[in-house]
């Protein structure tokens, strides 16, 4: 273990060590502190000046309160639900079968059709908005949810089928060829015999999509407008012009666009791990 | 293997008694070339749609002038004619550079963070996870957090700088400071990203070498760079490419703090292009995607490397 | 058959319109707006119950979308996705639109005696090519609002002439306030100072020629206009840091007193009131002369009411349109606990209002030179965007101003 275990060194260096983490972990954390704690402050205290005082009173039930009951907050969450979770479907579900077929067959042009997906998940987003944005006008979906979903889910195919490809490579291929002598269809080796055990590469792929997409916010601009179809990410910026220079909502606003992803992580943190140490792209 | 068991069915055991049509047949022979077929049939289609098409579209409106509305009008080369003589042009792309670069302190950082918390404390797995949180909050809310922290009338960076007698500093309204100010509120969640994937890096850090090393008298610095951090390659590659890709795809931070201010000191190829194509006074979208293609051509080096890595390793497995 | 089928698709289409006319409206009326500030939203919201009430076939289904979002929204949506009414901006500000045939030619409208007569002012306004394109529904003075308490504290008169005007402000300074304050976060701003400094140097015509290309920017008379500006700049008028605020985020500098006024739209009266400063805290006056052989000349934004070419309910836009400007609507919108701005009917009357009443008369009988809209308005998009960005940075140094000024001059090259 490197560095050398902490329990092998003297007293002293461990107790230092055990304050030393938590002060640490607030400087490191100390914008965001910051915010909170704007975020339950009263308005008087940014009109008076007092911005990193004790907050004068708490006033956090009724500037959370003005955010979801007051503004258009709750319908950019459910929007960023609407969009977030039918691209993870959509995208888990192409690349399980794309990094199926890349994983377990030879064919050629194999390695080529996966080197184009893992260059398509590379590329800057900018040399696709113009087309994609004129595509999505064409179709009739500019400002939908359901155009962000469909282009979402084509962009993450290109990422998820790197990492399901290389997952399903490292599955042991004995079994699916044990299944081919037995004579078993493709399509059952596929479902009956690889699929459950992808199951962990689902789990860790879904959290990250899904804090991907949830986060996105340049393609919410692209490709959406309006309290009807916008993200959270988009929503917030027309919260905030709503409430300029109110920071307390502002910032109370922020933490409430902030905080699904934040708990998907915690509640699936073994996953998301997993997922982004199997070489994930953000 | 319980599923082993569930799988074959009906139609796919050797039966000769059951009759086969010859189509059947022609598909069974076939099912290695077909059943890939289909399986990738879906995605590519998808992909080569909404990702590979629209690259090439791009690379053809390039010679075009069109603002979006009336009809495209081939001007051939004038875009990237202009493109050499136009100021924010160059600034945007000398700011690209400042990103890669700077952008890259995420690795030896997260690499820090990650050697500071690689211990057995109690509630260690807790102060893991918080000092990774950075990471999953979206960069508009990093933004906008960051823009207060700054800000030249309230920012607690002032407030600190003051208690050491510093400041005060309008961080996002000076253009020579504005670039590095934003690269710092990016390096804080991509830190975080780094010292995660070395967090695990160092769980798999082989301990008799280390052991071993020890005894050779090696520790400290000598230890890190000549027995661990070689460990750590694979972790330091994908911590390289997401840096790369990062850098190169900032964007929302900078639309967030400073939409590309002051007087566009800000700027960067992939905030620029939007801003000619999409803002309010922009719609030059020939000209637009021109930016967008040079970008590409910049990714596209990187992208090379990385694909040629990837192939490296590739060949060595199955 | 072709002949026969154009003729009885004709009779249709005659008796469907015939019907149209006298029926109730139906359907539904989509409308897009950009009002989305806490008031303006407010009135805009009232507009459409008040008008969905009067119709009850017709249902009103109201967007307001973030004013700065959709100004590049709007694209998207009138080729895409329009709707039946849409906000926008007078004058230049509509020729990309107007020239892709999005907006649909409302001179019909305009021939009705009702809107000729009433909205005859404005009329140039919305006009491109000789046609109309939309209807105003507010429009608003800009000038100098400024802290009557400190002035009155430091013993100073609203300025009639320049030098008054730098006297008053160092006295300002040496009290140790700003003069002015100013957010140039989003560049307009900015481009107010340009324009009044610019019209009281070189007039009015001036300013529609630069705006129109017409007059290269390295001109000797765009300098003075830079000279006169940099006098104020290097007496330290303006707050610090003014490149890192929105004009909302400028605001609280004037309201705590830090700054002594602000050069700007009516529509900044309603939230420094609501910030607590009262009738005698705030006043209005008009920019002084600087040229004394120019006329006065002001900018007075208009905005508007259109309706996209590809609306699906004309008929019941065009009677919103009707509705929007009728006297008594403008009169109630307008009026000062509304949207707090000058109505655009000449039956209406304007509220009475310190702010408003000033407004009006400044601008119906002493604004001489001409009543110009605005910088971003009068100029195309893209020069003034690089303008706007080359005044923010003059702002901050002074000096670069010859490196600015070939660059907006080479912009100028390549635009027009």
């Amino acid at each position: 273990m490197f560095p050398k275990p902490i329990q092998n060194s003297s007293r002293a260096w461990q107790t230092t060590y055990q304050a030393l983490v938590p002060v640490a972990l607030i400087m490191w954390l100390l914008p965001l502190i910051a915010v909170a704690i704007f975020s339950i402050k009263p308005e008087a205290d940014f009109t008076t000046g007092n911005y990193w005082g004790i907050p004068s009173s708490f006033e956090g039930a009724s500037n959370y309160g003005r955010v979801f009951f007051g503004s258009d907050m709750p319908r950019y969450l459910l929007n960023s639900v609407l969009i977030t979770v039918p691209t993870v479907i959509g995208a888990v579900a192409l690349s399980c079968m794309t990094g199926f077929a890349l994983g377990v067959y030879k064919f050629r042009g194999n390695l080529l059709l996966f080197f184009m997906f893992v260059a398509g998940n590379f590329v800057p987003f900018q040399i696709l908005m113009v087309p994609v944005r004129d595509l999505t006008l064409d179709m009739g979906l500019y400002n939908t949810k359901t155009g962000l979903v469909l282009f979402h889910i084509a962009f993450q195919t290109g990422f998820c089928t790197l990492f399901m490809r290389n997952f399903i490579r490292a599955l042991p291929f004995e079994l699916i060829e044990a299944a081919r002598v037995e004579g078993v269809a493709e399509w059952r080796i596929f479902w009956f015999v690889v699929l459950p055990l992808m199951k962990p590469a689902i789990a860790a792929l879904s959290v990250l999509i899904f804090t991907f997409i949830w986060n996105d916010y340049f393609w919410a601009v692209v490709l959406t407008q309006g309290a009807e179809s916008q993200p959270v990410t988009a929503g917030i910026t027309s919260f905030n012009a709503q409430y300029r220079a109110a920071y307390h909502l502002m910032s109370a606003g922020s933490i409430v666009a902030a905080l699904p992803p934040v708990a998907m992580f915690f509640l699936m943190q073994r996953h998301f791990i997993a997922g982004l140490t199997l070489g994930a792209v953000k | 293997m319980a599923q082993m068991r569930l799988a074959p069915g009906n139609g796919s055991t050797p039966d000769p008694t059951s009759h086969r049509g010859p189509q059947d047949s022609w598909l069974r022979r076939n099912r290695q070339t077909l059943a890939p077929l289909l399986f990738l049939a879906p995605g590519v289609i998808f992909f080569l749609f909404y990702v590979i098409f629209p690259i090439l579209q791009s690379f053809n409106l390039s010679f075009y002038r069109w603002d979006g509305l009336g009809e495209p009008q081939f001007i051939g080369m004038e875009n990237y004619r202009e493109l050499l003589d136009d100021r924010a042009f160059e600034v945007s792309l000398w700011n690209n550079l400042k990103w890669l670069l700077l952008y890259l302190l995420a690795i030896p950082a997260g690499l820090f963070i990650a050697l500071f918390l690689n211990q057995t404390v109690t509630g260690i797995r807790l102060y893991k996870s918080l000092f990774f949180f950075p990471f999953v909050i979206s960069q508009v809310v990093v933004g906008l957090v960051f823009s207060w922290f700054y800000d030249p009338t309230f920012g607690l960076l002032n407030q600190v700088l003051g208690w050491v007698g510093l400041g005060p500093l309008n961080v996002l309204g000076d253009p020579t400071l504005v670039t590095y100010g934003i690269i710092a509120a990016g390096l804080w969640p991509q830190t975080a990203y780094c010292m995660i994937l070395y967090l695990t890096g160092l769980n798999a850090v082989d301990p008799e070498q280390v052991e071993a090393a020890r005894l050779d008298g090696a520790k400290g610095a000598k230890m890190l760079w000549y027995v661990i951090i070689p460990q750590l390659r694979p972790a330091t590659f994908v911590a390289f490419v997401v840096t790369i890709i990062g850098a190169l795809r900032s964007f929302d931070l900078i639309s967030i703090m400073t939409n590309g201010g002051p007087f566009g000191s800000s700027r960067v190829l992939s905030f620029y292009m939007f801003e000619k194509a999409l803002s309010e006074y922009g719609f030059r979208m020939g000209y637009g995607a021109a930016i967008a293609v040079v970008l590409f051509l910049i990714m596209l080096c990187f992208i090379a490397y990385f694909l040629w890595s990837m192939y490296q390793d590739d060949k060595g497995g199955r | 058959m072709n002949t026969l089928k154009g003729t009885v698709a004709g009779i249709a289409l005659s008796l469907g319109l015939a019907t149209a006319a006298q029926a109730e409206l139906s359907g539904t009326l989509k409308i897009f707006s950009d009002m989305s500030n806490p008031a303006p939203r407010a009135v805009m919201e009232q507009m459409a119950a008040e008008f969905d009430a009067m119709h009850p076939d017709l249902a009103v289904e109201l967007t307001v979308i973030d004013r700065e979002a959709y100004k590049t929204q709007i694209r998207n949506f009138l080729s895409a996705n329009p709707p039946d009414v849409a906000n926008w901006y007078a004058a230049n500000r509509m020729r990309p639109y107007v020239s892709a045939g999005l907006f649909e030619d409302i001179s019909d409208l305009w021939n009705e005696p009702e809107i000729a007569d009433a909205l005859a002012s404005t009329k140039g306004a919305m006009t491109l090519d000789g046609k109309q394109w939309g209807v105003p529904y507010t429009y608003y003075q800009w000038g100098v609002y400024y802290r009557e308490d400190v002035y009155k504290e430091l013993g100073l008169e609203e300025p009639g002439d320049w030098d008054t005007f730098k006297a008053n402000c160092q006295k300002i300074l040496d009290s140790g306030r700003k003069c002015f304050t100013i957010g140039t976060k989003f560049l307009w701003t900015a481009g107010g100072w340009f324009d009044y400094l610019n019209m009281r140097t070189n007039g009015y015509d001036f300013h529609m020629a630069l705006t129109n290309g017409e007059i290269s920017w390295t001109d000797d008379r765009v300098k003075q206009t830079f000279a006169n500006w940099r006098e104020l700049i290097d007496m330290g008028a303006f707050i610090d840091n003014h490149q890192s605020y929105s004009w909302q985020e400028a605001l609280p500098f004037m309201v705590k007193g830090e700054a002594a006024a602000y050069l700007m739209g009516n529509f900044a009266v309603a939230p420094l009131r609501e910030a607590g400063l009262g009738t005698d805290q705030l006043d209005f006056y008009q920019f002084p002369a600087i040229n004394p052989d120019v006329e006065l000349a002001e900018d007075a934004p208009t905005d508007t009411f259109h309706i996209p070419s590809g609306a699906q309910n004309k008929e019941a836009a065009r009677e919103f349109l009707r509705f929007v400007v009728s006297a008594d609507n403008q009169t109630k919108i307008n009026s000062g606990d509304a949207l707090g701005q000058l109505p655009v009917n000449s039956n209406s009357s304007v509220d009475d209002d310190e702010m408003l009443n000033q407004g009006f008369a400044m601008l119906s009988s002493n604004s001489p030179g001409g009543i110009a809209q605005f910088f971003d308005r009068d100029a195309p998009a893209e020069m003034a965007s690089v303008a706007m960005e080359g005044f923010q940075e003059f702002m901050v140094f002074p000096d670069n101003l010859e490196d600015i000024l070939n660059r907006l001059e080479k912009a100028r090259e390549r635009v027009y």
